[in-house]
């Protein structure tokens, strides 16, 4: 954490209000923080990807991603009812301001961590999907519903080059271990029930996270070890991104994602 | 009067701008014509979340009802019931084959993510026929292709690379 994204005690009225005041705006913005995170990521491989397939699946990923936090952040400003749309919530929040969990902010990496980051990612976002769809948020689970069914081409695929990768080139086999080796401690934040969550749970807007993690462990563990890769051990958990408090990464990106729609507010073309 | 059944009619005239072939109608992408007093509201669905294609789509449906005189066009977004294939007709698949594209399957049950398959083999999947030499000798290059519902599958009796409408 650097001063520029969360200073302690500074602007803690934006950094909080949507914990305070509502927890279901708030859950809604953790959802589609992450997807329109993880997208923007993703996207910055759009003609550098290794091969050509790639650089058009990633692309794909990107725009799915970037879509449904659309139709969620679209939702969130309904929820919020100040008159906030999609795109305001996208392009003119700060930092302290995103519920994005730390994972989906780390800076792409190389090839390996990206698909590392993608399969750990997935393979959750298949199962919250799933609990999603069923949510007394009827506008949320019809969102939820078509996402799944994106989220399941996602994990097939993220999966399927974790197995090429660990079971491939010595080379490969280091850099995928490598990225999980990086990425494991971030991944606890995904599974957090805190004050949010549990009053989510309650009124049967979102699945218990602590339920999904059993499946998601058994999914992975699965999948690392067919990768022929070995799981790290559960030694450190990163996590504040839930809150508002973030990497120094999730400023720098944000500051090229906005950079346009800041420079020229409500331009259309 | 204007019936809801000729604005149905008209929309056979928009065609999906990376799918030319076929109709936002046929597509099942329109999902309801209501015409109260005049006026029209046309629910639309994505057929993926993302598809950049869908603001093209909401102008040309406006243009082609302008085009017919209706000065009142209300366009209206609803994410659920998703969007699938299985909404295609027959016919619109017919279209597709001829097209050049492989047309989607039946969506089956998906299986639980913990069914991530071990290794894409060529049991992996309902096999798709080339559409160009109708052999079955194909393999699957890339779940994603040049737009988001498009696999790229590879002929091997042809040996043509061909696009595959993704069973969604």
């Amino acid at each position: 954490m650097t001063s520029d994204t969360w200073v302690p005690g500074k602007r803690s009225d934006t950094a909080t209000s949507g914990i305070a005041s509502d927890p279901h705006f708030t859950y809604v913005l953790r959802v589609a923080d992450d997807r329109l995170v993880l997208g923007h990521r993703l996207s910055e491989w759009c003609g550098h990807a290794p091969i050509l397939e790639e650089d058009i699946a990633l692309g794909n990923f990107a725009l799915d991603l970037v879509g449904q936090a659309s139709a969620l952040l679209k939702h969130a400003g309904e929820i919020e009812g100040k008159g906030r749309s999609e795109d305001t919530l996208a392009y003119f929040r700060d930092a302290v301001e995103f519920r994005n969990c730390l994972l989906v902010e780390l800076p792409r990496g190389d090839f390996a961590m990206t698909l590392m980051r993608q399969f750990l990612f997935d393979a959750f976002d298949v199962l919250l999907l799933e609990g999603l769809a069923a949510s007394s948020d009827k506008t949320l689970g019809g969102i939820a519903a078509k996402a799944e069914k994106e989220a399941r081409y996602h994990v097939r695929h993220s999966a399927e080059w974790l197995r090429m990768l660990g079971d491939g080139t010595a080379e490969s086999h280091e850099r995928a271990q490598r990225a999980l080796n990086d990425l494991w401690m971030y991944t606890p934040e995904l599974f957090v029930a805190d004050d949010v969550e549990r009053a989510i749970v309650e009124r049967g807007i979102g699945p218990h996270p602590a339920e999904l993690r059993d499946r998601w462990l058994a999914t992975v563990q699965r999948v690392v070890s067919e990768a022929t890769l070995t799981l790290p051990p559960d030694e450190h958990a990163a996590s504040g991104g839930r809150i508002g408090r973030h990497t120094e990464h999730l400023g720098r990106m944000l500051s090229d994602m906005q950079s346009l729609a800041r420079a020229h507010p409500g331009a259309t073309w | 009067m204007l019936a809801a059944h000729d604005v149905w009619a008209w929309l056979e005239d928009v065609k999906d701008p990376e799918v030319p072939v076929l109709s936002v109608v046929e597509l099942g992408i329109v999902r309801d014509v209501r015409i109260d007093d005049g006026s029209v509201t046309v629910t639309i669905t994505p057929t993926y979340s993302g598809c950049p294609a869908m603001l093209e789509i909401e102008q040309e449906i406006m243009r082609a009802l302008g085009a017919r005189g209706v000065e009142s066009v209300r366009l209206e977004t609803v994410y659920a019931p998703a969007w699938t294939t299985d909404w295609m007709s027959d016919a619109a698949k017919q279209k597709l084959t001829a097209y050049g594209i492989a047309p989607p399957g039946r969506v089956a049950q998906e299986p639980n993510v913990v069914a991530i398959r071990s290794r894409r083999t060529k049991t992996d999947r309902s096999v798709v026929a080339c559409p160009y030499c109708g052999s079955q000798e194909t393999e699957l290059r890339s779940q994603y292709g040049s737009t988001a519902c498009k696999a790229i599958q590879f002929c091997r009796s042809c040996q043509q690379p061909f696009e595959e409408f993704k069973t969604f």
